[in-house]
């Protein structure tokens, strides 16, 4: 239960992270309250997250592209399924994710690099991720007929739950196999 | 060359050794299945056997539908012209020679190591799905609505359609009225005081209103009562004949 210690900033955090279906950035966090500090709403997000962790809740607080989201835990997510109360969203395939993970590390990246790098046409997976929301026009590169450059959007970093594009692995974090300058061909 | 050579071997290369059947819908892409390949050799990507990993890709795009196969039917190209490349006579030691496989090898690393970050993705996307948010979706405001344009002749025709279908609204009064015993009996003396003989439907006319109806029955069985006059119903349903009392008419 709330120990006294709680501050009504953090109730008041909270009631909002509640009501809202898409995570609040910090920045809408802080105008809830006119006398909050940054500091302080930082305070309050930390004392409503220990208090869903330590004080044991069904659902927690996670921090998602810059901004807070109340999720329920991944435990209860099967009952809450098979009661129909709510569905996971549909898996991406293998071509969506490949396109995806490219524009992630290359943004802004255009058509035809994606497809030099897949070796297949991407034309429909880059339409159904503009559809989804996944992904977005950036610009227009300088080539012939200035192709559309894509880049990812905030929707992405909720659809993973990242925090921001940095939590993905340096490119010289990936394998050592392909860390490896490729010896004298 | 790759045409024909290609053409051959697709079609008539029955020695091709029996390999698995492997779908190739698992495959993301020629780029996908050729690193498989080279996984399952257990081969160095540094140092592609050409020749045999050339004739596994054929072998498994056998049985691709045409029209999917472009992209595979090009990588394949690409290895055979590698391996003829490979086959050009080089002094052991040549220090300008360039392997024609730098370019594949290249192509598959940085295909490689976007499938690194797919299976990253992969992981935290399937973390994410696992977690519900809160379901409600606030709704979208729509724009503010256009200002009107509307012409008079487009109001009045509207005027005109709706009052075409509609009805005047059927408003109903509704009147107590009580039963009107003595007004029917005067209305029946009057009736038979001018004919001796006068029937039902003399006295009641056709569509009149139940408190009509019930008032004439009502005043007919009362001067029955007082033998001012007779009822009879010849059979059941019949018109009722109502003639003057003999007696009362005698005195």
């Amino acid at each position: 239960m709330w120990r006294s210690r709680v501050t009504p900033l953090a109730k008041l955090l909270e009631a909002a992270l509640f009501a809202s279906a898409r995570p609040i950035v910090s920045e809408e966090l802080i105008a809830l309250d006119a006398d909050a500090s940054r500091a302080a709403v930082a305070a309050a997000l930390e004392e409503i997250r220990e208090h869903y962790d330590v004080d044991g809740h069904g659902v927690e607080l996670v921090e998602i592209g810059g901004g807070w989201q109340i999720l329920t835990r991944a435990e209860y997510t099967e009952a809450i399924e098979r009661a129909q109360l709510a569905s996971r969203p549909a898996r991406l395939s293998a071509a969506a994710l490949e396109t995806l993970a490219l524009i992630a590390y290359r943004q802004p990246l255009g058509r035809a690099e994606i497809e030099e790098i897949r070796g297949v046409s991407v034309g429909s997976v880059l339409k159904s991720l503009h559809e989804r929301g996944l992904i977005d026009v950036v610009g227009r590169g300088e080539g012939l007929g200035r192709p559309m450059h894509y880049g990812t959007t905030p929707i992405f970093l909720e659809y993973f739950a990242l925090r921001h594009l940095d939590e993905l692995p340096r490119s010289d974090e990936l394998a050592v196999a392909l860390r490896a300058e490729p010896r004298a061909l | 060359m790759t045409g024909s050579a290609l053409a051959h071997v697709l079609v008539g290369d029955a020695s091709a050794p029996a390999s698995f059947v492997v779908e190739l819908n698992e495959f993301s892409g020629p780029l996908d299945l050729l690193l498989t390949l080279i996984r399952e050799e257990q081969v160095d990507i540094y140092d592609i056997p050409i020749a045999r990993v050339a004739e596994q890709f054929l072998a498994r795009i056998r049985t691709l539908p045409l029209n999917e196969a472009a992209e595979y039917l090009e990588m394949a190209a690409r290895l055979l012209r590698i391996k003829a490349q490979m086959l050009l006579p080089r002094t052991e030691g040549e220090e300008g020679w360039d392997d024609p496989r730098a370019e594949l090898v290249r192509r598959l690393l940085e295909y490689q190591q976007m499938r690194e970050v797919v299976d990253v993705l992969e992981r935290a996307g399937e973390e994410r799905r696992n977690r519900f948010a809160r379901a409600y979706i606030h709704p979208v405001s729509a724009p503010p609505d256009a200002p009107l344009a509307l012409s008079l002749s487009e109001l009045l025709a509207a005027v005109d359609r709706i009052l075409r279908v509609t009805r005047a609204p059927a408003i109903h009064d509704v009147v107590p009225r009580s039963i009107d015993v003595p007004g029917a009996i005067d209305v029946i003396r009057a009736l038979l005081a001018l004919r001796a003989h006068a029937r039902w439907t003399d006295l009641v006319r056709h569509g009149a209103e139940p408190w009509e109806v019930l008032s004439t029955l009502l005043g007919l069985l009362e001067m029955a009562k007082l033998g001012e006059c007779r009822v009879q119903q010849p059979r059941p349903f019949a018109n009722v004949e109502i003639s003057r009392d003999a007696a009362s008419e005698a005195a």
